[in-house]
């Protein structure tokens, strides 16, 4: 948040619980939805290598597999983990949407719960029964992984959605009634909530995990090992990346409808104007855009699909409820900038090869592959918070603010600190471990053996 | 029988397996504290960490169900808990995230030293978490928690009923997981540290009888509405509690691992049951009944077709993941020494003792 927008709300007479509240929910979704693409897209990725290991009798793809799965042990423990701090979050944080709304918007998670727990139990098994089942029967339960990635998928989103989209209650006398709560999860906004969040995680995932393999090209490591763990993943990123803006544009254009105010905020458009341009970049500082680069018509075009159709401007919503403007205008358009950038690459990359042209052996390739993974972590985390920010000052659009939502304790800035604190060493933590994990496997230790069991005879260089 | 009192059952439910499963889980991080220092301590590191590794994910899903159906359910009251007892359930969250990061930490972890660290906050914080969530219970028992929420910070969960409701949580989960390690142990054909586990768990076992007991006298004069419930409706599940009680001490001593399981699992199901009865139809004891926390009608319902499809999809899962863990290729030597290497199974998280003759100069080197 800027910091005019932290003093003035700090100053406004909120409740004190609000701006923790808010920073922690922040900090502990934005962590943890890094690792749940993990919990969504990794297995589909590891079947692919697992099942070629098996059916063409391929070690080096077998190989990954054994390598992905055990990273996948570590990510997915801090991702269950994380998720757990969500769910009590729900509770701890937001006591105003849960004790009012509870029952309208709960049924996703139930379902979500199911998910979870199928997810976990065949994780496990698939973990645990290497080298101790039937092959086929073990690259099985990868299946119910992936299908349990989805729905959970959906679930989540399903709530998010109804929050941006609500349904499926009245409000009589300040009272919720009628309550239906398969109308509220199966509201307008969850269809292509849900696909952009689900192709956003194989983008995240596939490229994550090719620029890990792309550092190890520039190193020198080139090998079929590299290679394939170079592509495969890549190839579900890329199968991602033009997907999405066909996605993110079609749900862009519904926002008009449904809710104005963020696609102001959006295109920085302070007045309405027809045609719109489109404004790059840009702050909005004292009712002035500063620093913007402005196309005419553009805006138009993109956001309305059409060549005049006007983008709704602030000044038609009274200021009270407007949202923080610059942050969700940058954010939003950093998102686009990447996505653009990724479907570019992965474009550039396959036409390449197409025309027997191996990017591979160009270093400045795989230098941009490299970098493409941390980018589509920014991409995910810009659209997370200008979807969220844009929603503002709203938890419920319309209907409940977010100031009414957040608990009243003002005991919630020790909740935050410990959360900042906590959530820093579960990131050092992976990171080491992980590091330490390949920096083993690059010296030729395949099993990863814990230290505690029977005693090791050398130290690993 | 109403609805929401079908639902209340369901969440209940959830609430025993929890404590069995969830507990048993927990409770493993009480032998790990206590394994001795790192040369000793392996055998029985390697054990918690090949018993529960498979399951613990699983296990804690039982919580999310739990928190689910009651803000589903019973909005109102779920955020009346949560801003009553902010501090115990977030000091319980803390160690839920501390104990799952450095459980998978400390498996792949490098050296000894890096180990050592995870391992340490594994154990602790194992310990934390069904301790603060006991104090919650305890809290919700004795009816500190206001229907409008915003309770008292400190004293809703400082009291005496929250105070044995914290330490018979820990009891049970380091009693049931006692049991269940010594009955790996013992499967995995290494006697020795089945027997060192067994007349732990046989001490351990004795101070939670202790601990269920004396805390009923603790709770008499805090706790009436749950004690009078406790002594009336209860009275059969708490006789039934310390009968199973007392056959898993004699089973346990018998070495009759096996069937010591299954009165374990009895013995904290009572307790945990009786828990329930004894404060019906109060989901917050005092101040709001089951039937009116309940939520709207059709959600109701909708929570109770989730409840179903979890029997049909989630139970037989699973099972099936629980049989896998007590079949023989699963079970394999948790605990190695050079005379089984030759017959020692490759497993993940086990080593092979092999592949430390595997790694050599033959290997080829990464570039430079």
């Amino acid at each position: 948040m800027g910091l005019t927008d932290t003093l003035l709300l700090a100053s406004s007479g909120e409740p004190p619980g609000l701006l923790p509240a808010r920073q922690q929910m922040a900090v502990s979704l934005g962590w943890h939805i890094v690792v749940a693409c993990f919990g969504v897209a990794l297995p589909t990725i590891i079947f692919v290598v697992h099942r070629r290991g098996i059916v063409r009798n391929d070690a080096v793809a077998l190989g990954l597999a054994r390598r992905w799965a055990k990273v996948s042990a570590v990510l997915f423990a801090i991702g269950a983990v994380s998720g757990t701090v969500l769910s009590f979050e729900m509770g701890l944080l937001w006591p105003g949407l849960m004790g009012r709304f509870g029952d309208v918007l709960g049924l996703p998670f139930a379902f979500e719960g199911l998910s979870f727990f199928v997810e976990a139990i065949f994780l496990g098994i698939y973990l645990y029964g290497w080298d101790r089942m039937p092959p086929r029967r073990h690259l099985a339960m990868l299946v119910p992984m992936g299908i349990a990635g989805v729905v959970g998928t959906f679930c989540v989103i399903s709530v998010n959605a109804w929050m941006n989209h609500p349904a499926g209650f009245d409000i009589r006398d300040g009272e919720v009634v009628d309550v239906n709560p398969w109308r509220a999860m199966f509201n307008a906004g969850v269809g292509l909530q849900f696909l952009h969040m689900w192709i956003a995680a194989f983008m995240v995932v596939g490229l994550l995990l090719s620029s890990v393999y792309a550092v190890g090209m520039l190193r020198g490591r080139i090998d079929r090992h590299h290679r394939l763990g170079f592509t495969v993943p890549f190839a579900f990123a890329s199968v991602a990346a033009v997907a999405q803006p066909f996605v993110g544009h079609v749900l862009g254009m519904r926002i008009h409808d449904t809710q104005p105010a963020k696609l102001a905020a959006f295109e920085l458009a302070q007045t309405t104007e027809s045609p719109a341009p489109l404004r790059l970049g840009g702050v909005l500082i004292d009712g002035e855009v500063r620093w913007a680069l402005t196309i005419p018509r553009l805006g138009s075009i993109i956001a309305r699909n059409s060549w005049d159709a006007p983008v709704p401007g602030l000044e038609g919503i009274p200021e009270s409820e407007w949202p923080p403007v610059n942050i969700t205008h940058l954010a939003f358009q950093s998102m686009v900038a990447i996505g653009t950038l990724l479907a570019a690459v992965a474009m550039a990359y396959w036409l390449a090869r197409w025309r027997r042209r191996d990017l591979l052996s160009h270093r400045w390739f795989l230098r941009l592959v490299v970098i493409t993974g941390p980018l589509a972590v920014v991409a995910l985390e810009s659209g997370w918070i200008a979807t969220e920010v844009g929603r503002q000052p709203w938890t419920v659009w319309q209907v409940l603010r977010t100031v009414d939502a957040a608990s009243r304790s003002s005991g919630l800035w020790w909740s935050y600190i410990a959360v900042l604190v906590i959530y820093l060493g579960m990131t050092v933590g992976a990171l080491l471990v992980l590091r330490s994990m390949a920096r083993r496997w690059r010296a030729g230790e395949d099993d990863l053996p814990s230290p505690y069991g029977p005693p090791r005879e050398e130290a690993v260089p | 029988m109403t609805v929401a009192t079908l639902v209340a059952m369901a969440m209940f439910l959830g609430v025993i397996i929890y404590a069995l499963l969830g507990g048993a889980d927990f409770g493993s991080g009480f032998y790990d504290l206590t394994a001795g220092n790192a040369q000793q301590g392996a055998k029985v590191r390697t054990l918690v960490d090949h018993s529960i590794g498979p399951v613990w994910e699983a296990n804690h899903v039982w919580l999310i169900y739990i928190l689910v159906i009651w803000w589903t359910g019973f909005p109102a009251t779920f955020a009346a808990a949560t801003t009553t007892l902010f501090i115990p359930l977030s000091l319980a969250l803390a160690g839920i995230v501390l104990r799952g990061a450095s459980f998978a930490f400390r498996k792949y972890s490098e050296t000894m030293a890096q180990a050592r660290l995870f391992g340490a906050i594994f154990a602790g914080s194992s310990l934390i978490s069904p301790f603060f969530l006991g104090t919650v219970a305890g809290a919700i028992a004795s009816g500190r928690v206001p229907a409008d929420g915003y309770g008292d910070r400190l004293r809703s969960w400082i009291n005496p009923t929250s105070l044995v409701g914290g330490c018979l949580a820990v009891a049970t989960c380091v009693f049931l997981a006692g049991v269940f390690l010594t009955a790996d142990a013992a499967r995995a054909g290494d006697v020795r540290l089945a027997d060192g586990l067994r007349l732990r768990t046989l001490g351990v076992g004795v101070v939670t009888g202790a601990i269920v007991f004396a805390g009923l006298f603790l709770i008499a004069h805090d706790a009436p509405t749950l004690s009078s419930g406790l002594r009336n409706h209860a009275a059969p599940l708490l006789v039934l509690a310390a009968l199973a009680g007392v056959a898993t001490l004699v089973l346990t001593y018998q070495r009759r691992y096996a069937m010591a399981r299954l009165s374990a699992a009895a013995a904290v199901a009572s307790v945990v049951t009786g828990w329930g009865v004894g404060q019906y139809p109060w989901i917050l004891v005092d101040t709001v009944t089951i039937d009116d926390a309940a939520g709207a009608g059709a959600t109701l319902i909708g929570l109770l077709v989730v409840v179903a499809l979890a029997a049909v999809i989630v139970l037989p899962a699973l099972g099936y993941l629980l049989w896998l863990t007590q079949t023989e290729e699963w079970t394999g030597t948790a605990t190695h020494s050079p005379a089984s290497a030759s017959a020692d199974r490759s497993a993940p998280g086990c080593d092979r003792p092999a592949s430390a003759a595997r790694r050599g100069p033959g290997r080829s080197r990464p570039h430079p």
